[in-house]
């Protein structure tokens, strides 16, 4: 239990260290943050569970008023703007990479872990983003999907990443890739 | 860490936070249902002198918050001078200001642990599926102590890395990072037992 609780909070404590690391801009000013990509370890180091809990203990602790986010946000403010369906779909999101990665075992890490990024991470999140962007800016869905595909690049970048940390860890770690280890 | 909360005090600051958050959720929903282009610049002069009561520190840092909306604001206004239809752009760009503008204030008065003490309410029907409320609470403590620790040891990894080649480190230096941060967590869970581990902890 003690475990537990404290690789949840190390995580949540992770995703946002990764919001510290300056931002790559894509070409009109659009930034990609390392922050997606600590949502995406999440899932596929800690499982569906613990992935889940972790991102959501984060995200709690945004609206409680922690500028976490990358850039220094934070607040409920961030839960009224056009973005909020992105924070919204985050946790889900890891809990559909974790899911994939316990579940699928005959193919190689670095695949399941790169395919459950790419699902959880891009798939899902996106419809979630789509959907709060399409409210918050009254466009319809097709209209909001177009807004936010300039972030699709970036995050398939972070797929990549996701999937080669992830096989790395499993060498450099075994028993920390607990989305692959049954007995905890 | 510094938490968002204003450092400026201001009579909201005593209100109790539950009754701030019900107040914002009221107000924003009440948002989504106006669709009178008049109406929404009168809420947004309101908000805005709202924020400017405090004082003009206070007003200056509540419009900075504010700045994190400037793409969507130029995205929608661009959007609708090209289908012609400003009206609808203005109305949209007023309610997403007056939103966030709004839910930044109760997040400037209202103290960290204010929150904290609304979360141990709103969770307590989760007990029953195992919840520990002081678990929660430490946790959200441990992710606040965390974080610096982990900026710490990061930083220190990518001056390791600067110090031997003239590229930025980038990505490359977050699997060593986050291979530390999974032996912390080993360290931490250790310490943890070692005081007596969540059965030590009073229940609040």
């Amino acid at each position: 239990m003690e475990k537990n609780v404290t690789l949840i909070a190390l995580f949540a404590a992770l995703i946002a260290a990764l919001g510290l690391i300056p931002p790559v801009s894509l070409g009109f000013g659009v930034p990609i943050t390392a922050q997606t990509l600590g949502v995406m370890l999440c899932g596929t180091v800690l499982g569906a569970k613990r992935g889940t809990l972790a991102v959501l203990l984060f995200v709690l602790l945004v609206a409680i008023g922690l500028p976490l986010l990358s850039g220094g946000r934070g607040g409920l403010g961030v839960f009224a703007s056009p973005t909020v369906g992105f924070l919204i779909g985050w946790p889900i999101a890891a809990f559909v990479i974790g899911l994939i990665v316990e579940k699928w075992r005959t193919a190689p890490l670095l695949i399941v872990a790169g395919v459950a990024s790419v699902l959880g991470g891009i798939v899902v999140m996106y419809v979630f983003g789509i959907i709060g962007m399409s409210v918050m800016l009254d466009k319809t869905l097709i209209e909001a999907a177009k807004i936010a595909l300039v972030y699709v690049p970036g995050d398939l970048l972070k797929a990549g990443i996701a999937a080669m940390l992830t096989s790395a860890l499993a060498t450099a770690r075994p028993a920390s890739v607990l989305s692959r280890v049954d007995a905890h | 860490m510094i938490s968002l909360t204003s450092p400026i005090k201001t009579r909201a600051h005593g209100w109790p936070a539950g009754a701030k958050l019900a107040g914002l959720c009221a107000a924003t929903c009440g948002l989504f249902l106006i669709q009178n282009l008049a109406l929404h610049a009168t809420v947004f002069v309101g908000v805005l002198s709202l924020s400017a009561l405090p004082g003009r520190a206070f007003f200056v840092a509540s419009i900075r918050h504010l700045r994190v909306l400037a793409p969507f604001i130029i995205v929608i206004a661009v959007w609708h001078l090209w289908t012609h239809d400003g009206a609808t752009g203005a109305t949209i760009i007023l309610r997403m200001l007056s939103a966030v503008a709004l839910a930044n204030l109760v997040t400037m008065t209202t103290k960290l642990t204010d929150m904290i003490d609304v979360i141990r309410v709103l969770t307590k029907p989760l007990a029953r599926f195992g919840l520990r409320a002081n678990v929660l609470e430490l946790a959200i403590a441990m992710v606040i102590r965390l974080t610096p620790v982990l900026v710490e040891k990061g930083t220190r990894l990518s001056e390791a890395w600067s110090a031997r080649s003239h590229r930025r480190a980038g990505w490359r230096i977050i699997l060593p990072f986050t291979i530390i941060a999974l032996d912390d967590a080993d360290q931490v869970a250790e310490a943890l037992r070692a005081r007596g581990g969540f059965d030590a902890l009073k229940d609040s």
